[in-house]
């Protein structure tokens, strides 16, 4: 029953690709290549440009991608679905944890301390979108793409000093960088 | 119930403007749901924002779909969290579906690429945002510690490539340490 081979690989994905999308990337090749030949090996290098392209998480993407490939689009929810229930049981016992002993002197000690570590992660997770954003790659390699330099710097000064809001940026980015690239066409 | 009814209809929309709109996973998700549902809203506080982030970080499964369940879950118990997870999963699921067909054609167009550069350059200046103004907010706390851990965890995590698991769990040890410590000291006092 192609559904429930879908449904199980896709929660065994979920459970443990623990520190998201990139920890999950090899226990699909394993579930999708290896133990299930659904994809070929370019396929699957398909798969992860297309994650990166468009917007939502880079499991639930491969996950629906996958699905419809297997099983059309009743294939591609049981895979999605597949990857987000386990989770999803933890995270609600956790959330379930945290509010109920949160006024605890321990508990706040704890995650008084993890604060800092989550703003260490997302500066961290900047380096490579500063990266990819300016030179389009990674680690700095290549040439600085002087029209995104000037759009990520407008856009950071927008936000900073007017305050303008998320969305807004990424589609007025978007739309300059499109005019910048037609523009020096 | 109306009042309710209402909230979640905002978390559900929220959660799928955000996910539409997010290019590069949970990391960059965080950002844009504190600015939401913290900022913006109101729903939640700014150190219980980073806290359920800290939890969707180190649970199995992609990292914006467990800051959702959280989010949902404060704003509206089960039926939030599920309406936030909907929310979530319907703009990449509906875009993946669509694009599975054809995306070879899509790939190679120049102005896709032109749009997605410059939407590149504005996440990056939206993640640079939140990460300044958290810094800030962390700097007016004037205490020493946190301002360490920060420094020693981007060290850990961007110079030496620690994985993220063992550095939430050793700064949970260390929060762990500092508040026995405490305790023993405020007994020695007493």
């Amino acid at each position: 029953m192609i559904y429930l081979e879908l449904l199980w690989s896709f929660m065994q994905v979920g459970l443990f690709s623990i520190g998201g999308g990139y920890a999950a990337i090899p226990l699909i090749q394993h579930q999708a290549i290896e133990v299930h030949s659904w994809l070929t090996m370019q396929e699957f290098a398909d798969i992860m440009t297309i994650s990166e392209m468009t917007p939502g998480p880079i499991t639930i993407n491969s996950a629906t991608f996958v699905g419809i490939r297997v099983a059309g689009i009743p294939g591609a929810i049981v895979a999605t679905l597949g990857c987000i229930i386990p989770s999803a049981i933890i995270v609600l016992l956790l959330a379930y944890v945290y509010y109920h002993w949160r006024g605890l002197d321990t508990v706040q000690s704890i995650f008084r301390s993890l604060r800092p570590c989550v703003i260490a992660m997302i500066a961290s997770a900047e380096i490579p979108l500063i990266s990819l954003a300016l030179y389009g790659g990674e680690d700095f390699a290549g040439t600085l793409r002087i029209p995104s330099l000037i759009i990520f710097t407008a856009a950071f000064l927008a936000l900073r000093l007017f305050r303008i809001g998320p969305i807004a940026t990424m589609v007025i980015s978007g739309t300059f960088g499109l005019i910048a690239g037609v523009c020096i066409l | 119930m109306d009042k309710d009814r209402h909230k979640l209809l905002t978390t559900f929309l929220a959660n799928m403007q955000i996910s539409a709109f997010t290019f590069g996973g949970g990391f960059v998700i965080i950002p844009l749901m504190r600015k939401k549902f913290a900022s913006d809203l109101g729903w939640i506080d700014e150190d219980e924002m980073l806290d359920l982030a800290a939890i969707a970080q180190s649970s199995p499964g992609p990292i914006a779909v467990n800051t959702a369940i959280l989010i949902g879950y404060k704003v509206g118990k089960i039926p939030g969290a599920l309406v936030s997870i909907l929310g979530t999963v319907i703009p990449p699921f509906l875009i993946i579906s669509l694009i599975s067909g054809f995306y070879s054609i899509i790939r190679s167009n120049p102005y896709v690429g032109y749009v997605m550069a410059g939407t590149a350059a504005g996440v990056a200046a939206v993640v640079a945002d939140v990460v300044v103004s958290m810094t800030i907010d962390l700097v007016k706390q004037k205490r020493i510690q946190p301002i360490i851990m920060l420094a020693a965890a981007f060290i850990l995590i961007a110079v030496l490539d620690v994985s993220i698991v063992a550095v939430i769990i050793l700064s949970a040890l260390v929060g762990y340490a500092s508040s026995v410590w405490n305790r023993r000291h405020q007994h020695d006092l007493s």
